[in-house]
């Protein structure tokens, strides 16, 4: 064995090499804001409920709010990622037209979640259904099960992430409700953005909740409710 | 005759040595979790384990997050773990010729900064 490879193997096993590493001990850390250490619950159920009466066409705060918050481009070229989309409807029989913000719904009974080979695509305690890229192979195949078109396939090699919303090439990411909000006690960026409060956050499990509240009062559905997905997102006025 | 052999040896060794050793840019070094050494040994351990812990059940450690070590370790040159051969991660990943995965998604500036920049825009 050469001269190198043996110290390569004393700089890991002594620690002469530490002569680079200043050491001194009880130092603090500096405070970074981070979660709760008991984990997501299941006690809790996290939704938004969409008032598509409030939601004016044209607006793209919400999307504006998201991009920046989760480090997305905003280009909308089909390679590009886009966690949530602004829709314009029509209803032909009675040229009623409606603009409404689509993001993953956070179904209760996820089919990206079935499909998934790795158990990459994954759905927390507290109902947030996340990738985990650290498991993704980039398949594709929660991509085409689900139904709302939620999910992109991130193409080109990225740099300059937010620390909190790690993403990069070859896995596939949709809205992640702002997890890392919610887990520091905050709520989705794009209901903290709209100006016309058309998005509600909260916890559909907590009766006293604004938004419980809410959806118990006025009548809301779910997008395509017939597949019996039980998505945690609602739209009123539809 | 053999010691002769030793200590010839030994000066052939240290100056090698002395002139490989990775000289890391620490922001701030000193121990938190555990003592250097151990650390250079089980660091993916911890942060593995933490990993899983964080995304899968939302438990996040504050002292085994990798956003946390960031915070100290960056330069205060650069703000970075990774953005010059001297930097934290890169220093040793380079000299143990281990590929660092890590910042293919995840950032390697400190948060604090990285905040402050994009307040500034
Ligand atoms: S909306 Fe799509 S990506 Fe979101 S949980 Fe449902 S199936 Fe999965
Ligand atoms: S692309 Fe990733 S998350 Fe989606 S099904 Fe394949 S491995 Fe699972």
């Amino acid at each position: 064995m050469s001269d190198m490879d043996m110290n390569r193997r004393n700089f890991l096993k002594t620690s002469v090499g530490a002569a680079a590493v200043a050491i001194a001990p009880g130092m603090l850390l500096y405070s970074v804001a981070q979660g709760k250490s008991e984990g997501a619950s299941s006690k809790v159920r996290w939704g938004m409920l969409i008032d598509t009466n409030q939601c004016k066409p044209g607006c793209n705060d919400c999307v504006t709010a998201c991009n920046n918050e989760n480090g997305l481009s905003g280009e909308t070229k089909p390679t590009d990622s886009q966690w949530i989309r602004k829709i314009d409807i029509k209803d032909i029989s009675t040229g009623r037209e409606i603009s409404l913000p689509m993001m993953c719904q956070h179904c209760e009974h996820p089919p990206c979640v079935d499909v998934c080979p790795t158990n990459a695509s994954m759905k927390r305690a507290d109902g947030i259904v996340l990738v985990d890229k650290h498991r993704c192979i980039g398949c594709r195949y929660c991509m085409m099960a689900c139904p709302y078109k939620a999910r992109s396939f991130v193409h080109e090699p990225l740099t300059g992430q937010n620390p909190d919303v790690p993403r990069g090439k070859g896995t596939v990411e949709s809205c992640t409700l702002c997890v890392h909000r919610i887990d520091v006690g905050g709520k989705s960026a794009c209901s903290e953005a709209c100006p016309n409060k058309a998005i509600m956050f909260g916890d559909l499990n907590d009766a006293n909740s604004e938004i419980s509240r809410k959806v118990h009062s006025v009548a809301s559905v779910q997008v395509r409710a017939d597949l019996r997905l039980n998505p945690g997102v609602r739209y009123q006025g539809l | 005759m053999k010691k002769l052999f030793f200590s010839l040896l030994l000066c052939l060794c240290l100056p090698v040595w002395a002139a490989d050793a990775p000289k890391l840019d620490i922001g701030k070094g000193g121990q938190c979790v555990e003592d250097t050494q151990w650390m250079r040994k089980n660091h993916m351990h911890l942060l593995k384990h933490a990993r899983d812990d964080a995304l899968r059940l939302g438990i996040r450690d504050e002292k085994r997050s990798l956003k946390v070590c960031i915070e100290c370790h960056a330069s205060t040159r650069d703000n970075s773990v990774i953005a010059r051969a001297d930097s934290f991660c890169v220093g040793c990943h380079k000299y143990e010729a281990v590929k660092l995965d890590c910042f293919e998604c995840h950032s390697g500036t400190r948060k604090s900064a990285w905040l402050a920049q994009r307040n500034a825009k």
